[in-house]
């Protein structure tokens, strides 16, 4: 699981207002070599938390993000800046571990690079 | 006829290794499929600007459709109800992060993030009350529900559904416009039984020129759409041309099936690993009527 889709992720269990976003349980971080595209990192930035997103890749492992979200001019001109961007947001996956609920504290756990958000009867 | 695999089981247990080895090893299956998402990314009519898109793909499964999504550039999440068919994707390294969720409980997904979203073959499934806990509407409403609030302006869904009849075709499109979308179903050769296939087009954001359904692809170049329904009220209809089925046409017949066809099949086959007659200057030679 990249922390492009964590930070998309919400806790979905029933009556939890403030599902996102998710805690991260690290147990295996793999590190995968992808092709970057520069639009792709432009359109998908702005719809990025950029905290939620900064604080999991300190977590996994990567301390190279800013605290700060950047201006988004940053985005035409610091080529350094987009490579950091790239590598957090799709290089890294999550194989083995958890992610955690913020407010009920239940553990979805990844498996494979895969998060089982399967939801347990009574939490519909 | 067979029977619908929707009534054998609920999804994860009919979808087990043993059906999940039939998404790899299948190219009948393989070519189904890929078609399909080709046609749903038509019908998705992205923005031709080479940006890669964040894509939802809902009912990945053995991630075929996930593929057809990587192929034409953009990024997307799966999400799929069966550990199998999931391992399957895993197996052929897709480049999309899955997901192992069943869409009936919702989406779970932050709003306004998702740039567009496809379902090949899924979405009827939650028609089928699998468990006693399990009430269909709630489900469909929580899943289109979901669906609405994560995606981004002017997104669109297409969902290639294959209704058990009208009453649930019915079903699925009101929950999907109570929830706030507009759009419609676009029927590809929508009087040929094999060939027939649904795809709920789905779009969210004010009516305008976007937001107008495209034709569906009919045998004799008819195209046969649907209106657009807007806005909020509930009970919304919408219409299906067609209907009147034509009378039993002559079998229309190719002239035979050429050489090239008689090639590309022994092709086929050899790659498949079936021993194959080697192709001479006789093969396809047209014989004797009494043949």
């Amino acid at each position: 699981m990249r922390l492009l889709t964590h930070n998309i992720l919400s806790s979905n269990i029933k009556g939890v207002t403030n599902g996102f976003p998710l805690g991260i349980e690290v147990e295996k971080v793999v590190e995968k070599q992808v092709e970057i595209n520069h639009d792709f990192l432009r359109n998908i930035f702005p719809k990025i938390d950029w905290k939620a997103f900064s604080d999991a890749s300190k977590i996994m492992g990567y301390v190279e993000l800013p605290e700060e979200a950047p201006e988004p001019s940053v985005l035409d001109s610091d080529l350094d800046f987009l490579r950091k961007f790239h590598h957090a947001l799709l290089e890294l996956h999550l194989e083995e571990g958890a992610l955690v609920c913020p407010q009920t504290g239940r553990k979805f756990p990844v498996n494979k690079g895969i998060p089982n958000m399967l939801l347990h009867e009574d939490e519909v | 006829m067979s029977n619908r695999p929707e009534l054998q089981a609920p999804p994860e247990i009919f979808y087990d290794d043993a059906e999940a080895r039939k998404y790899t090893s299948s190219s009948r299956i393989a070519e189904i499929q890929t078609k399909l998402s080709e046609r749903a990314l038509e019908l998705l009519a992205l923005p031709d600007d080479g940006v890669p898109r964040l894509l939802l793909d809902i009912g990945c499964g053995s991630g075929l459709s996930g593929e057809t999504i990587t192929e034409n550039g953009h990024q997307w999440i799966g999400l799929d109800i069966s550990h199998s068919m999931l391992n399957v994707a895993l197996e052929k390294e897709v480049e999309g992060d899955l997901l192992l969720g069943d869409m009936g409980q919702g989406l779970g997904l932050r709003p306004g993030v998702i740039d567009g979203a496809i379902s090949i073959s899924a979405v009827q499934w939650l028609c089928n009350a699998d468990k006693s806990s399990h009430e269909p509407r709630l489900r469909l409403k929580a899943f289109f529900g979901s669906l609405y609030r994560c995606f981004a302006r002017g997104a669109r869904a297409v969902l290639q559904v294959y209704p058990e009849n009208l009453a649930q075709h019915e079903l699925i499109l009101s929950y999907a416009m109570r929830a706030g979308f507009a759009g419609g179903v676009v029927v590809d050769y929508p009087h040929s039984t094999k060939r027939r296939k649904e795809y709920l087009v789905l779009t969210c954001g004010p009516p305008s020129l976007s937001t107008a359904v495209p034709c569906g692809k009919g045998e004799d170049g008819e195209s046969c759409s649907d209106d657009d329904s807007s806005g909020d009220e509930e009970n919304q209809t919408v219409s299906i041309s067609d209907r009147h089925r034509p009378r039993k046409k002559q079998k229309i017949n190719k002239k035979g099936k050429g050489r090239e066809w008689v090639l590309k099949k022994k092709e086929q086959m050899r790659r498949k690993g079936n021993v194959v007659p080697p192709d001479t200057k006789y093969t396809a030679r047209k014989r004797k009527a009494r043949f």
